[in-house]
């Protein structure tokens, strides 16, 4: 183990290791985050949501993106495989399909930084047994 | 590198590791290498979540999934559903009591809602025993500050200005307890963190020694500096010994990174902490006994003063703080005095860790603004009384404090409010009490403990508690007449005003304010010879309802003293002084017929 000699390790200390303790400090408040939620069902993880999911976690520490990415289950667009929703705070959220690394990339940089609408948006014509009256 | 997608946190407190929760970890671990998701997935073992009732507790983040009362044969299941396939699994997730639905993210429980964590801030967060997960979370950073910016001076004035109260029981200023100890000038000073905690139901300091200890560690080496100290000690129970492991584990961490010892992140401010262990007396808990516990002597304290400040530890001065005290520390000195003083009510500041237990719904840890009403704590918290039964008073301090009924319900709870209100904040042990508890047992039993904890120094805690003890006793045997309330009311103010040391002082309290609150039950107990709640067995009156006894026998042949007697087909009748009120002729009759008061 090495020794913090000045004030100034110890603070370069901490700025190395937050970074492993970011996803438990995203989750104390996620309702102000930017939620990224990867499909990871069988058909999901065959089409790889699995690289695309490393992607957006590995893009989002990167360039320090209020978001969150969790994992869900199927959303039953498996035509569209891999998915992924993104909830930013107050708005609905919006489905994307067909999503590889590339896209994953400009949904961070379009949508989730400037608000502005891409290709590939699956319209959510469902209802939720909680929203059916 | 791993891109964790996840964390799995896994409590390790106490009581979930009592029901496994260490195998727990090791059979997650297991299962997500044998599906290759080691780089996915990571386990942490952390302190206590505080939802205690429902250990063991595993909680995934980021989507806050709280799995309660997991099993081992679990495991499997949650990594291949929730780990792989980003399935919760539901049947192990929170059900709200009410509206019996799965709460899929722990924000939405009702527990936490209304808590606010600052001393239990880094429980059921950070692995207790790596360090650089606290320093991730701001950890040292408050020490490496005060080193660098502050004179100790300043530091205290910082700390007098965040309002904030010893949490041990007394709420005596903390930063004023500083400066008193920094004015008085020796070779040698100490820093002494008092982890003998012994309130009964009490357990938030083993909770936070458990799963932050280096937040004591911080706390006390600034406490070193600000008073001029270069030795700490820490004294805790030996029954304690996951929080000794947890604790010594830490020290040697920060020992290692330079953290503590000589010449401290190379700011020449040297401070060394040592445990002492204490064989788990109550009496140790109040400053002056403890001190000469760990000197060696009885665990018997001394007058006051001379205060531990002025001639303490080895004769040398002392400031003695309590470990929730020292947790809250360092986090005032990250976010500011002016942060910590706008959390609270105007004269208590901040929060306070509450463990609620007894007939309550949520039997767990919590940490709440000062200021809160029970009411919140106990029906939203808490989440109400068990079974559906009337809430009829809750206990706070310990056997120091007194009981607290529903009229005061709605009083917002902080350490004036709660003097005033004939209790204390005590340690911050409450003990839910619901319709079917004697309030006169409920006394008995807290004498019990003072009489068994008294340390024999002084009269009147010795002899007094004893008299009392023994006068609640025959009143719960259905033997006490009306003097014997006169007579507890007057002893308990005799022991209150003349004992030596705290103990003593506050242990007539639970007879105070029973005899305040339920003071109809003590008169039952002696005019009408009977228990409201049913509980004092003594007291519980047999009788035969002559009506509805066929004269069957039944009864009779089973009662174990020939209490009951009787021509056949005639109804029977049941001697009062014989009777031993076992309730044999009550299980047995088949009409009803037995009446029980």
């Amino acid at each position: 183990m090495k020794k913090i000699k000045s004030l100034d390790d110890l603070r370069k200390m901490k700025r190395e290791l937050e970074h492993g303790m970011n996803i438990r400090e995203k989750s104390n408040s996620p309702e102000s985050l930017v939620q990224i939620r990867v499909a990871m069902a069988t058909c999901g993880i065959a089409a790889g949501a699995r690289t695309v999911m490393n992607a957006l976690i590995e893009k989002i520490e990167k360039e320090k993106v209020p978001a969150v990415v969790t994992q869900g289950g199927c959303m039953g667009y498996c035509y569209a495989e891999p998915t992924i929703e993104v909830k930013i705070p107050g708005k609905d959220p919006v489905v994307f399909g067909n999503v590889d690394e590339k896209v994953a990339a400009e949904i961070v940089d379009k949508y989730i930084k400037n608000g502005e609408l891409i290709d590939g948006i699956i319209p959510t014509n469902y209802q939720t047994i909680n929203e059916k009256k | 590198m791993a891109h964790y997608k996840m964390h799995l946190l896994v409590c390790g407190g106490t009581g979930c590791r009592a029901s496994q929760s260490d195998k727990i970890v090791e059979n997650l671990t297991a299962e997500i290498e044998k599906l290759g998701l080691e780089n996915d997935a990571q386990v942490v073992t952390t302190g206590c979540f505080g939802f205690c009732e429902k250990g063991p507790i595993v909680k995934v983040v980021p989507d806050n999934t709280f799995y309660t009362q997991v099993k081992l044969e679990d495991c499997a299941e949650i990594v291949k559903e929730h780990v792989l396939k980003g399935r919760k699994v539901k049947r192990l997730l929170y059900e709200d009591p009410e509206t019996k639905k799965h709460i899929e993210d722990s924000k939405h429980m009702g527990f936490y809602q209304k808590q606010l964590r600052i001393a239990l801030r880094n429980c059921g967060f950070i692995d207790p025993e790596n360090i650089d997960e606290y320093i991730a979370r701001e950890g040292y950073a408050a020490i490496a500050k005060i080193l660098e910016e502050m004179t100790p001076q300043e530091a205290i004035d910082v700390l007098k200005k965040s309002g904030l109260r010893g949490r041990g029981g007394g709420g005596f200023p903390t930063g004023l307890k500083w400066e008193f100890a920094s004015k008085n000038m020796a070779d040698q000073k100490y820093v002494v963190c008092n982890a003998d905690e012994g309130d009964p139901g009490a357990f938030m300091d083993r909770s936070i020694l458990e799963g932050d200890p280096h937040s004591v560690i911080e706390a006390m080496a600034i406490c070193g500096y600000c008073i001029g100290a270069t030795k700490g000690l820490v004294y805790i129970r030996a029954e304690y010994p996951l929080a000794i492991k947890r604790l010594q584990t830490a020290l040697k961490q920060a020992r290692e990174y330079g953290l503590l010892g000589e010449d401290i992140m190379g700011t020449g401010f040297g401070f060394e902490i040592e445990l002492k262990f204490g064989a788990g007396a109550f009496v140790c808990g109040e400053e002056t006994a403890l001190i000469h516990s760990m000197e060696g002597n009885r665990g018997e304290p001394t007058v006051k003063p001379p205060f531990p400040a002025e001639k303490g530890y080895l004769g040398k001065p002392t400031n003695v703080n309590n470990v929730e005290t020292l947790a809250n520390i360092p986090v005032i000195f990250n976010k500011g005095a002016s942060w910590f003083s706008s959390i609270g009510s105007e004269k208590s500041k901040g929060t306070k860790v509450f463990a609620l237990a007894g007939k309550i719904n949520n039997v767990g840890l919590i940490e709440v603004p000062m200021g809160i009403t029970l009411r919140e704590v106990i029906f939203e918290i808490g989440g109400g009384i068990k079974n559906g039964k009337k809430f009829k008073a809750v206990q706070t301090g310990g056997p120091s404090g007194g009981c607290l009924t529903e009229k005061h319900l709605d009083t917002p709870i902080d350490f004036d409010n709660l003097l005033a209100a004939g209790s204390m904040m005590g340690s911050g042990g409450m003990i839910v009490m619901d319709e079917d508890d004697c309030m006169v047992a409920m006394a008995k039993f807290y004498l019990e403990f003072t009489v068994e904890e008294s340390c024999g120094k002084c009269a009147p805690c010795r002899v007094g508690n004893k008299r009392l003890h023994e006068i609640l006793e025959k009143i719960c045997a259905g033997k006490g007449t009306e003097d014997d309330l006169e007579y507890l009311q007057n002893l308990s103010k005799v022991i209150k005003d003349t004992a030596l040391c705290g103990l003593g002082q506050t242990s007539p309290n639970p007879v105070l304010s029973t005899l305040e609150h339920f003071y109809d039950e003590y008169l039952a107990h002696v005019r009408e010879r009977i228990c409201i709640a049913g509980s004092c067995k003594a007291l519980k009156l047999y009788t035969i309802i002559a009506d509805k006894c066929t004269g069957c026998t039944a009864c009779t042949r089973a009662c174990p003293v020939g209490a009951i007697t009787g021509e056949k087909r005639q109804p029977h009748v049941i001697d009062a002084d014989k009777c031993i009120r076992c309730g044999a002729c009550y299980d047995k009759c088949k009409f009803s017929a037995i009446h029980v008061q």
